[in-house]
């Protein structure tokens, strides 16, 4: 018993609001292991009660990219130049997905959680943390089956050939995770009050993919479409899929102003996304 | 150590604790308030919204749209100390206990705390079906607040006290419902915070669990010295349990002291809507029962009595002269029609005149069981005449306030106790 009690010894407060920015990022360290649970929850159950289990990780990319070949490249006629039109969409789908899970996954955290949240405390930043962090792991096995079709690919003699940048490739899926959680915050925190962003965010992905370079080169919209092709020059997800697709199939362009663009977007929405989120998350529960 | 003798060593401080909730849906209206509100906030203004709202009283249709669910609680939590919250329903007590545990924060106001909080609000929080009851433990502790380690340290102790050894490894979705609330409040005893806040766990479970319970609760506070928050309407785990207690009303402390006093307070501020304390008839022209009233000791009408309290029952009755020979009769009857017992009163013992006469009759304490009664007046000349009869004029409610079969209290057994003699041979 500490003689000084009367002093401000006190251990926390708890307030009305949070203060302007506080992180607590001591706090969600303490409860690292409750997000490494979460990450094992999310894992382990997804396809349980499925007759396939994890295969549905590779269908689904697998289905999308034998689509868009057959759409964009061989109807529509998209040239993908030396590479394989199937390796090109497989490439730009696997990264796009990763982005579109992440953020699907943490734009109703709130609401999706209420329940939990609604009777204990843990650090709210816990639950979308541990959504991007399983989602990478989803990511591994999509890229694995990637890289399978790579070397099938290679083996049989395409032009295809890793850029010696692709040791950069990490960073860019990092900063991809980041852009989705802090655009996921972002949107979780309004969702609890005014449902109409979860319908915004439905459609609003699937417009954002054909905005995001995705099965196609950002050039060849340039040249195609002069006056609108701005806008996915704007697109900080668009430099994303480019600069994946040049370190792992050295087509396109790598632009260090748009990455360096996007870099800052992404800070910026990040921590403008905690900072949203941590307003919310005092008070969510009487509104959700 | 001197020091602390001299002040109180206070370890939970709630100071001017207030919250507002808005009633009715979000829709347009919610954004017009939302950006008046904004556009307040950014001249530096104070929110218009909080200087309006009524006190939270849910019976009475208020006239703003805001209402105070709590309203300046102020209290203070020694270290050590068991706190009992008791009110009605919707007195504020489970928005206090969300505040206290950081799911909600109040509208104005503080809580400053010298420990860890944890919350058993509502226990199995956080379970998934899918996952065996050993991955559940794991989840939940860690949920609770709990690192890997020390759930790993005290797995034996936590799937041992749940008593679901069998079923450790089967997927909780295949757990019956008690099983599910052993497991997770299993774990939720084997938390280890300074301060553990307890919503009304106890209404869960079967008699032996709630013993084990309430066992539980009891080592952590005596033995362990830890400080625990409690809410619930069971007055007898409350009695058990708490060194003190504070009673809410209306999103206001009204009591705050020791727990018998405060249990005192409860059962004398609640009366129900729906019993009746008092029966009076004006208009009795010859003989009847002019009123009845139910007392406690200090004489005081109410309707709700703990099981160790003693019950009076005052009557006015008005005799003519032909009616002198009448009985005053009354039955009491519980919940399910059931007469317990009949009870009569010869008049011509004690009156020799028509005119209004007074009695009072006492029921013993510990005598009816926690349950819902009513009773039945009747003035009659047996076999010839009934004068008047009411039928379920009064009724009450016993309350567990710590009678020996508390914790049967989901159960029958019986309308009456009765002190048997038991012998040992």
């Amino acid at each position: 018993m500490s003689p000084n009690n009367t002093t401000n010894d006190w251990l926390f407060e708890i307030t009305p609001k949070n203060k302007f920015f506080s992180l607590n990022l001591k706090e969600v360290w303490q409860y690292r292991d409750l997000l490494f649970l979460f990450v094992k929850r999310d894992v382990i159950t997804v396809y349980k009660q499925t007759v396939l289990g994890p295969l549905w990780y590779l269908i689904q990319p697998l289905f999308t990219s034998v689509t868009f070949t057959i759409i964009f490249n061989n109807v529509a006629g998209i040239n993908t130049g030396k590479v394989p039109p199937f390796l090109f969409n497989l490439a730009g789908i696997t990264v796009w997905n990763y982005f579109t899970s992440c953020l699907n996954g943490t734009s109703d955290t709130f609401k999706a959680n209420a329940g939990i949240f609604g009777k204990v405390y843990f650090p709210r930043l816990i639950t979308p943390l541990s959504v991007v962090i399983s989602n990478l792991i989803k990511f591994g096995i999509q890229f694995l089956i990637f890289i399978a079709f790579y070397l099938y690919y290679y083996s049989q003699g395409a032009d295809v050939a890793l850029n010696g940048l692709v040791i950069f490739f990490p960073l860019l899926i990092v900063i991809m995770g980041i852009l989705g959680l802090g655009l996921g915050m972002i949107i979780s925190s309004m969702v609890t009050k005014y449902r109409d962003f979860s319908y915004l965010v439905g459609f609003g992905i699937q417009l954002l993919m054909y905005l995001s370079a995705v099965m196609y080169p950002i050039n060849l919209i340039k040249a195609k479409l002069p006056d609108y092709g701005w806008i996915v020059e704007y697109n900080p997800l668009a430099y994303i899929i480019e600069t994946s697709r040049y370190m792992l199939l050295n087509v396109g362009e790598i632009s260090i102003l748009g990455l360096t663009y996007t870099f800052g977007v992404t800070v910026a929405v990040f921590f403008g996304g905690l900072l949203v989120f941590n307003k919310t998350e005092k008070s969510f529960i009487d509104t959700v | 150590m001197q020091n602390s003798q001299l002040e109180k060593d206070i370890i939970l401080k709630a100071e001017n604790i207030s919250k507002q909730y808005r009633l009715g849906q979000v829709g347009t209206g919610t954004l017009s308030h939302d950006i008046n509100r904004w556009w307040h906030e950014i001249r530096g203004k104070e929110d218009p919204y909080l200087k309006i709202g009524d006190t939270n009283d849910r019976s009475t249709k208020g006239e703003s749209e805001y209402v105070w669910a709590l309203k300046d609680i102020n209290f203070e939590v020694e270290r050590g100390e068991v706190l009992g919250i008791i009110g009605k329903n919707g007195a504020g007590k489970s928005t206090l206990l969300k505040i206290l545990s950081k799911v909600t924060a109040p509208t104005t106001g503080s809580i400053k705390s010298r420990g860890r909080i944890a919350s058993l609000l509502e226990v199995g929080t956080g379970f998934h079906g899918e996952m065996t009851g050993r991955e559940n433990i794991f989840l939940n502790g860690a949920i609770l607040g709990m690192t890997k380690k020390e759930i790993a340290s005290k797995l034996e102790e936590i799937i041992e006290f749940s008593g679901c050894e069998r079923y450790i490894d089967t997927p909780v979705k295949r757990y019956s419902s008690g099983m599910t609330v052993r497991l997770a409040f299993a774990v939720a005893a084997f938390l280890e915070p300074e301060i553990l806040v307890v919503d009304e766990v106890l209404a869960v479970g079967d008699a032996e669990f709630q013993k084990k319970a309430i066992g539980k609760m009891q080592d952590i506070s005596r033995g362990q010295g830890r400080t625990v928050l409690f809410v619930s309407h069971n007055m007898a785990a409350i009695k058990q349990l708490c060194t003190k207690t504070i009673m809410m009303e209306n999103g206001m402390v009204v009591f705050e002291g020791n727990t018998n006093d405060g249990i005192d307070f409860y059962l004398r501020s609640n009366e129900y809507e729906g019993y009746k304390g008092t029966y009076t008839n004006d208009n009795i022209k010859e003989s009847g029962i002019v009123s009845l009233a139910l007392i406690d000791k200090n004489n005081v009408i109410r309707t709700e009595f703990g099981f160790d309290e003693q019950i009076f029952i005052n009557v006015n009755v008005k005799v003519n002269e032909q009616h002198l020979k009448s009985q005053l009769a009354f039955r009491v009857e519980d919940r399910n029609e059931r007469i317990i017992f009949t009870s009569e009163l010869k008049l011509l013992d004690y009156i020799k005149s028509a005119g209004v006469y007074k009695f009072a009759v006492k029921l013993p304490e510990k005598f009816l069981v926690p349950n819902q009664f009513h009773l039945t007046f009747g003035l009659h000349v047996p076999n010839v005449e009934l004068i008047d009869f009411q039928k379920e004029c009064l009724s009450f409610e016993i309350l567990e306030t710590g009678s020996e079969f508390h914790m049967y209290s989901q159960t029958d057994y019986g309308c009456v106790f009765v002190n048997c003699d038991w012998k040992f041979l």
